[in-house]
């Protein structure tokens, strides 16, 4: 017999993905498998598959949630395409994600789960486990749930407590599968469930059960470890894009001497960010939970009059109800950061899932001549830097900023390198000081165009603004016609020379030839990935991917000009295309467009592309 | 939290408030007299003039911050109360007054109405009730009688309207007051209790739109009919009004009723006396709801009632949290929880990252 040491194989990568009823805890699973990855030593990115129900009928595939995790020995960008590693914890979760997974993935069921009612509310005409459609996989029955309810019995808890616990019996079982230590685990289940001994216990003993029972029946032919990914030095978290977010905007708040105001109201997938900064106000941070998505805006518009580093959050219908108050914010030349975590729409649309497609309304989803910046997060962790600037260039050049995440950054995770606050850039808004002789309301920064920010309760700087079109300078109502063609001008010139204080445009790859792929936002982790697999295969491709939009990176011309196709990647029918066909009318743009509430995989990606390095 | 009012005078005049901008509202329009009145009670008020907001939404009086010479915006139509709930929440120590009208807080921004008198922030809100929509030249308002004929209502209106006190009142407003724009002397009296007052100040004020609802409250403000439909109230004094100050107010089973003091034995002792710091809103409400020619409409400060304001509430939260939070930098933040340490330079152990 062999030992359990000669049986480890080493992998570079994985994929697991925990499934249950979403009452299971699969996602509480799945961040406790994520922590103990951090420990590992792996890289890795997660993200949640969950339903826009609370409770679905149990049971049925409507109410499936899921968790995936990609770890790995090198850089992970994306939460990876299929699972290696399946936890079905009832036959609808089986059902639900059995599409999800490799050929010849491992699946772990609760058998107990798989009854003659399961299978029938999970549309199963005859049982998986028996009729022969998981050849290929490698499937391990196991009776989790009795087994749990045994590994509690000297605990007498009831029934349905210990049963609640299952999901620690399935996360041990893949504890052993990967080499984990728990330790963690057990530290989390002490300081989570600190007033119930009992509890922490129960947990503890299930998870532990569950790991000894994979061992002892020898259900695994191998088990696998990942050696700990090459990290550079240095303090690392795991973070989820909303919470990113949130930090990023407190960072700003503190580093620009000014106190965070956020007027918001609760809207999936952005409401975590509202309750995040609900919980600072050790730093003086504000969050105003107003009564509409209006009043969310309109209150950091006057927050922001009187100085405060004001911030908005919302999701794309509340993108639509804000959008006269941000004519506002642009008519007042006010700093305003509009955080919005795009959903599928339009309308209610796809609460839960992803889409890029509130870039047009971002853009020019308003009244009037109305231009803003517009920059869109690349990834889990980038939410904070995203965040940061957003903030930064809304204060020094005293303008409303849309930054765009997604519902999958938003939930998604990855891990996160801890940053000095002290040594990120400066933020110095143009703050005007009591009773400046030259002080005028509109009277503007000759390199930025900005103006002055006059703080109510200065003395000798008392002004009037409002929604009417302003006289430069003065900033008195008017109607001259000449004045309104300066304004409006100034206006969108005043965003346009942002672009000399963004970064230039990256190249991934060769900086000329044939292929150039090009994305923006959120799908950043995968194009990458796909860029970075292609090229050691030897493919001659690059990418370009957009974190500005408006402006855009000084040097994307000349970036675009140097290859003789361009293939423009989004999750939606073709946005940010048509943006760029409309700023670079003499250069050709194809289109490759996803739209079904899920992020690009890997191989649908570099199958499209080796489609046109082919032709 | 300080009050927002210093009680230090600060030899201020209406000059001092006088705005450099060209006065545009229609010759003869109530708003000119409640402005001058404004201009009357910001100097006495012992604020700084840089201390002032004046914030309004969208109609004929949202031009108000226009005209006065403190800091101001104006806003968007019927978000006024959004815009001064922000403010006084990011900086409390600012006396910020809120200029609406039917349309812009009853109609567009009603929402927004009863929350703020729900939250309860210190700002003095004046709405300028003409009962039309002036701006856009005629249509009813929600404050509009029902069956009025006006431009969108050419059979008279088929609604019913609201009642700004009764709407108040009921979204838990503890202040609100009424006056008319016809007496100065009243809307000054008025306005300075409304800025005494710590928390949200409701100020109804009857205005007369000269040219798209003229004399639509003359009852009440007229010369030869106010002494009859007008009473105004007074806190600890009896409700009499009348040219001869011979009419009263009475409370029986069947509610509110107007007497005549002499007639059936009555004196003035069997009267109500008013007590707007009763906390209980069912004589306010009555009183909102008494309307001519049954009822003389009631003026003065109704209700006025101790609440705590959301800005002491939340920065008295703030300064507790500064002093016990073990997170005092955004860097103590991000180092809390889980966290892990990679302490060595990719290459030691093998790879290199990309």
């Amino acid at each position: 017999m062999v030992s359990k040491k000669d049986k480890v194989v080493e992998l570079e990568n994985a994929v697991v993905r925990f499934a249950g009823d979403s009452g299971d805890g699969m996602q509480l699973t799945g961040s406790l498998f994520s922590d103990s990855t951090a420990f590992a030593g792996n890289d890795f990115a997660t993200f949640p598959d969950y339903p826009a129900e609370i409770r679905a009928p149990q049971g049925t595939v409507a109410g499936v949630s899921g968790f995936q995790i990609h770890f790995g020995s090198s850089d992970i960008h994306t939460s990876g395409d299929l699972a290696d590693v399946l936890v079905a914890m009832n036959p609808a979760s089986l059902k639900a994600n059995v599409k999800w997974i490799t050929t010849n993935a491992v699946i772990i069921v609760d058998t107990d789960a798989f009854t003659e009612k399961n299978l029938i509310k999970a549309g199963y005409k005859t049982n998986p486990l028996k009729d022969g459609t998981l050849s290929g996989h490698t499937v391990i029955e196991a009776p989790i749930t009795t087994l749990t309810k045994e590994a509690v019995k000297n605990l007498n808890i009831d029934n349905k407590s210990a049963q609640k616990s299952k999901n620690m019996f399935a996360l041990g079982m893949v504890f052993y599968m990967f080499n984990r230590d728990y330790k963690k685990t057990f530290e989390f289940f002490e300081q989570k469930f600190k007033s119930n001994p009992l509890v922490v216990k129960a947990n503890k003993q299930v998870l532990t059960a569950g790991y000894n029972y994979a061992d002892t029946i020898e259900v695994f032919s191998r088990t696998y470890k990942i050696i700990p990914a090459p990290l550079s030095k240095g303090l690392y978290r795991n973070v989820t894009g909303n919470l990113a977010t949130s930090w990023g905007l407190l960072a700003a708040a503190e580093r620009s001497g000014r106190k965070l105001f956020l007027g918001s109201y609760p809207i999936t997938p952005a409401s975590e960010i509202l309750q995040e900064l609900s919980k600072h106000k050790q730093f003086g941070a504000i969050a105003f939970q107003a009564e509409d998505e209006i009043a969310g805006i309109v209150s950091s518009i006057g927050a922001s009059y009187t100085g405060a580093m004001a911030v908005t959050s919302t999701s794309g219908p509340g993108l639509s109800l804000k959008s006269e108050a941000i004519g506002l914010a642009v008519m007042t030349e006010l700093p305003l950061v509009i955080v919005n975590v795009q959903r599928g729409g339009p309308s209610t649309g796809l609460p839960t899932k992803s889409e890029q497609s509130d870039l047009m309304q971002a853009l020019y989803g308003r009244n009037g001549e109305a231009p803003v910046i517009v920059m869109a997060a690349q990834s889990s962790a980038d939410c904070f830097f995203s965040a940061y600037e957003a903030a930064k260039l809304a204060m020094e050049h005293m303008t409303p900023v849309i930054l765009l995440t997604d519902g999958s950054l938003a939930n998604g995770s990855e891990v996160f390198k801890i940053p000095d606050v002290g040594e990120m850039p400066p933020i110095k808004p143009p703050i005007v000081k009591a009773n400046d002789p030259d002080y005028k309301p509109y009277k503007r920064d000759p390199e930025k165009l900005s103006r002055p920010w006059a703080l109510p309760g200065t003395e000798g700087l008392r002004h009037r603004i409002g929604g009417l079109e302003k006289e430069n300078i003065t900033g008195n109502v008017s109607q001259d016609p000449m004045n309104h063609q300066k304004m409006s001008e100034i206006r969108e010139e005043k965003v346009e020379r942002v672009m000399n204080y963004i970064p230039e445009l990256e190249v991934v790859g060769e900086e000329e030839g044939e292929l150039l792929v090009v994305g923006w936002g959120g799908t950043y982790g995968v194009m990458l990935t796909t860029i970075e697999e292609m090229r050691k295969e030897g493919k001659k491709i690059s990418l370009a991917h957009f974190k500005h939009i408006k402006p855009l990176p000084k040097n994307t011309e000349d970036v675009l000009k140097r290859f003789k196709k361009i293939l423009v990647c989004e999750i939606n029918l073709g946005q940010f295309v048509n943006y760029l066909r409309m700023s670079f009318p003499g250069i050709t743009f194809d289109q490759f467009n996803k739209i079904q509430g899920l992020p690009f995989m890997v191989s649908e990606l570099k199958e499209k592309f080796n489609e046109y390095l082919n032709d | 939290m300080a009050d927002t009012i210093d009680t230090k005078k600060l030899n201020l005049t209406k000059e001092d408030f006088e705005s450099d901008q060209m006065v545009k509202w229609c010759p003869g329009c109530g708003d000119h007299a409640i402005l001058r009145s404004v201009e009357n009670v910001f100097p006495e008020l012992g604020i700084l003039p840089e201390n002032f907001v004046v914030v309004s939404g969208i109609g004929c009086s949202s031009r108000f911050p226009y005209y006065v010479n403190t800091y101001g915006i104006h806003g968007i139509h019927g978000r006024a109360a959004a815009l001064a709930t922000g403010i006084k929440l990011a900086n409390p120590k600012l006396s910020v007054w809120m200029i609406t009208g039917d349309g812009d807080s009853m109609a567009i921004g009603g929402n927004h109405f009863i929350h703020i008198a729900r939250r309860n922030p210190d700002v003095n809100i004046l709405l300028f009730n003409n009962k039309i929509y002036g701006l856009t030249k005629g249509q009813y308002s929600p404050t509009t009688p029902k069956g009025q004929k006006t431009k969108s209502s050419p059979q008279g209106t088929f609604e019913r309207p609201f009642n700004p006190g009764t709407l108040a009142i009921g979204a838990r407003a503890s202040f609100f007051a009424r006056v008319v724009d016809t007496n100065p002397k009243m809307m000054t009296e008025v306005f300075m209790e409304a800025a005494k007052y710590h928390g949200t100040s409701i100020v109804e004020v009857l205005q007369n739109c000269v040219i798209f609802n003229n004399k639509i409250h003359s009852l009440i403000t007229s010369r030869e009919t106010k002494d009859d439909n007008q009473i105004f109230l007074r806190a600890g004094e009896p409700m009499i009004f009348g040219k001869d100050r011979d009419k009263g107010l009475m409370m029986d089973e069947k509610g509110l009723r107007v007497v005549k003091l002499g007639e059936d034995g009555i004196t003035e002792k069997d009267l109500l006396v008013h007590n707007p710091f009763e906390e209980d809103t069912g004589i306010h409400t009555m009183l909102c709801e008494m309307m001519p020619p049954d009822y003389p409409a009631a003026l003065g400060v109704i209700r006025s009632v101790k609440t705590e304001t959301l800005e002491d509430t939340v920065w008295n939260t703030i300064e507790y949290e500064q002093k016990n939070s073990p997170l005092k930098s955004v860097n103590d933040l991000l180092r809390t929880g889980n966290t892990w340490e990679v302490d060595e330079e990719p290459g030691k152990n093998g790879k290199k990252r990309k």
